[in-house]
């Protein structure tokens, strides 16, 4: 089909009203910097989710890579990314303006040069991510076992997406449709939403990332919101599989195993983490149990906008108190976050 | 002479004496400065433009260009922004322990080059030395003068008005992506843009184009210099996705590490504002000149949102940009 007939159909759709879930960050951002809002009829919303991992990450995370930072002889490597979330006190930017020695790098693999250079000193790796991520850590850990490195830890806030989505989804999300992450898919296989398609009787879409993949997908999807199926469709064949990508799966099953893991705004959730398996828990920098979230501002609605309950935009403290320059909650610090992604590109 | 710079070489004696007449004095030769007298006395206009600014890249060398090549270019094209003729600068080093002589050598030769390319004279210098590991700042100070037709120049951030064509003068975010794959250790064919734009404005004013803003794509891209525009004129500037220039090399850079070309900054670009029966004949005038190769129309001003820059996206969506907020990135200038 032509994108010009996608892009008319999506216009003009005039059916019931349609609620679709993109729960990815990356998503998110895609769809503010091209403006597909704006090209949707006004009965088709889109809704963020909890893809993005920094704001989904709690604040004693946050707290433990803080007090890390700040002890004699350590590093924190981290993406930049982390630097500006919030946690119950204070960020881990904030920190280093107390002594905090903080490293951004743009690949877990630099750390490993770093710890080389400096082998006297511990260097903590902040491995913050989804499944797209964490067979890059599973690299990290293998290359620090095969060269014999040992001064270095990972403290881990690793999570899976089809538990978040079960459990939003059990809590009667007001959403009639799933904009599937398709990186996290590229990893796990299209299949991995299948079981919540058919339980919950909802749709997914696995959509790539550029403007007229998301269209199609979106499209995709009312028409299947429309014929009343709920099934997995794959609309990124050329990254996709039903099966995904056998050699990383094998490579996180062998270093990381299933864990209960809290959510920023949203609590625990029965096995939707992941850790470092007992034998190589040398390499871990104490990431159990860092289930403690406080907001910094009682009035931040991110947890609210992370379930796809409210749009950012509708947050009391968006663009008030709430900004880029001062973010209250996470969802305006990640460049992947739906509260920055509409303050920086919303229409 | 010796191999890096020592704290005795800013105690103001013979060490220093040696290093201003063998290393700055000799790559800057001018009448001027050469009488080494306090200050520099300079013929001027009624009217005259001044501009400061400070550099501290790091890498000082990078694909392109060097802090010495910036220190000259920035300041020079800040004067021309509004029009004046660049004529003057003095340089300021403070130069940290442990700095290679060598390179100091090298950006000095290259400031020289840089400054005469511009048609600009540097008049007075000074260097400082400071604990430190190795690196340098430079802050340069620029004169321009409004002499003959430019005398009633007024160009200003304010100028944009209604049906006004928004135009720039090449490639966007060149600059920043060379550097930051310099810090990064990327390789790839990247090289900054970092050049004086005395050419393309002097072409400009001399065919009688009436210019009524005009600014360099620095530090924030151009997202952040038009929104700044848009503001100050409370007019509405709306580009079009397709009509920016933006190398597939930036923009798969920029892919990769989530940067939007958009907020990547340039050293030897600018955004003009001009009216928009003039925008064609501007843009081929821009072609002509040194630097100008990739100039192009990229939108236009209305009134109807003060205040607000927009972008039309390739597929037809409408997004609305802001100023650049917060970074965690390295500095670039």
């Amino acid at each position: 089909m032509e994108l010009e007939a996608v892009k008319a159909y999506l216009k003009a759709y005039d059916g019931p009203e349609l609620s679709i879930m993109e729960v990815c960050g990356s998503h998110t951002a895609a769809i503010a910097e091209n403006g597909i809002p704006g090209l949707l009829s006004p009965k088709l919303s889109l809704v963020s989710g909890p893809g993005c991992p920094v704001c989904v990450t709690p604040s004693a995370y946050i707290d433990r890579l803080t007090a890390l930072a700040l002890e004699e002889g350590v590093t924190v490597v981290t993406f930049g990314d982390l630097l500006r979330v919030p946690g119950s006190s204070r960020s881990l930017g904030m920190a280093q303006g107390e002594g905090a020695r903080v490293e951004m790098v743009y690949s877990p693999m630099d750390v490993i040069a770093l710890a080389k250079k400096e082998p006297g000193r511990q260097f903590v790796f902040a491995a913050v991510g989804f499944e797209t991520t964490t067979p890059v850590y599973a690299l990290l850990v293998q290359a620090l076992t095969e060269e014999g490195v040992e001064n270095v830890r990972l403290l881990t806030a690793l999570k899976t997406m089809p538990p978040v989505i079960d459990y939003l989804c059990a809590n009667g999300a007001p959403v009639q449709g799933f904009l599937a992450p398709g990186h996290v898919c590229a990893v796990t296989g299209s299949k991995i939403f299948a079981g919540l398609a058919e339980s919950y009787r909802v749709p997914f879409g696995v959509s790539g990332f550029g403007a007229e993949e998301i269209l199609i997908a979106l499209y995709g999807l009312v028409k299947m919101c429309e014929s009343g199926r709920a099934e997995v469709r794959n609309f990124y064949p050329s990254v996709v599989t039903e099966d995904g990508n056998l050699k990383a799966k094998a490579l996180v099953e062998k270093y990381f195993t299933e864990t209960d893991a809290a959510w920023r705004g949203i609590g625990r959730i029965e096995r939707s983490g992941l850790v470092l398996r007992e034998e190589y828990s040398r390499y871990d920098a104490g990431s159990l149990g860092l289930d403690e979230d406080q907001k910094k501002n009682q009035a931040c609605c991110c947890d609210r906008v992370l379930m796809g309950r409210m749009r950012a935009q509708e947050c009391p403290l968006f663009k008030t108190v709430c900004s880029p320059m001062n973010p209250q909650g996470a969802c305006m610090v990640s460049t992947e976050g739906a509260c920055f992604s509409y303050y920086m590109r919303g229409a | 002479m010796e191999d890096r710079i020592r704290m005795v070489h800013g105690s103001g004696g013979s060490a220093t004496n040696e290093l201003i007449s063998d290393l700055f004095a000799r790559a800057f030769q001018s009448e001027t400065l050469d009488r080494m007298e306090d200050c520099a006395i300079v013929a001027g206009t009624e009217r005259i433009a001044v501009t400061t600014d400070s550099f501290v890249v790091t890498p000082v060398e990078f694909p392109g260009g060097d802090i010495g090549r910036l220190s000259v270019c920035g300041t020079v094209n800040d004067l021309l922004m509004r029009g004046a003729q660049p004529k003057y600068l003095t340089c300021g080093f403070i130069l940290q322990e442990g700095t290679s002589i060598e390179v100091l050598r090298r950006v000095a030769e290259s400031m020289a080059e840089t400054a005469r390319e511009a048609g600009v004279q540097i008049v007075a210098g000074d260097t400082k030395v400071v604990n430190g590991s190795g690196e340098f700042y430079i802050n340069t100070t620029g004169v321009g003068i409004f002499d003959g037709d430019r005398s009633r120049l007024d160009i200003c951030a304010a100028g944009a008005k209604e049906g006004d064509a928004i135009l720039v003068s090449g490639n966007l975010g060149d600059h920043h992506a060379a550097i930051l794959s310099g810090r990064m250790g990327i390789k790839n064919q990247i090289v900054s843009d970092c050049a004086p734009l005395c050419d393309m404005v002097e072409r400009l004013l001399a065919a009688g184009i009436h210019i009524h803003a005009m600014r360099d794509v620095t530090r924030g891209g151009l997202a952040t210099v038009l929104k700044e525009l848009a503001e100050a004129a409370q007019k509405t500037f709306t580009l079009e996705q397709e009509l920016l220039p933006i190398t597939r090399q930036v923009q798969d850079f920029c892919g990769l590490l989530g940067l939007d070309p958009l907020y990547m900054g340039n050293e030897g670009k600018l955004a003009a504002i001009l009216p928009g029966e003039e925008a064609e004949r501007a843009v081929s005038i821009m072609r002509e000149a040194k630097y100008g190769g990739n100039a192009c129309r990229i939108g236009t001003v209305t009134a109807e949102e003060p205040g607000r820059l927009l972008l039309k996206t390739r597929i037809g969506g409408l997004r609305s940009l802001d100023v650049l907020m917060g970074e965690g990135l390295p500095r670039i200038c």
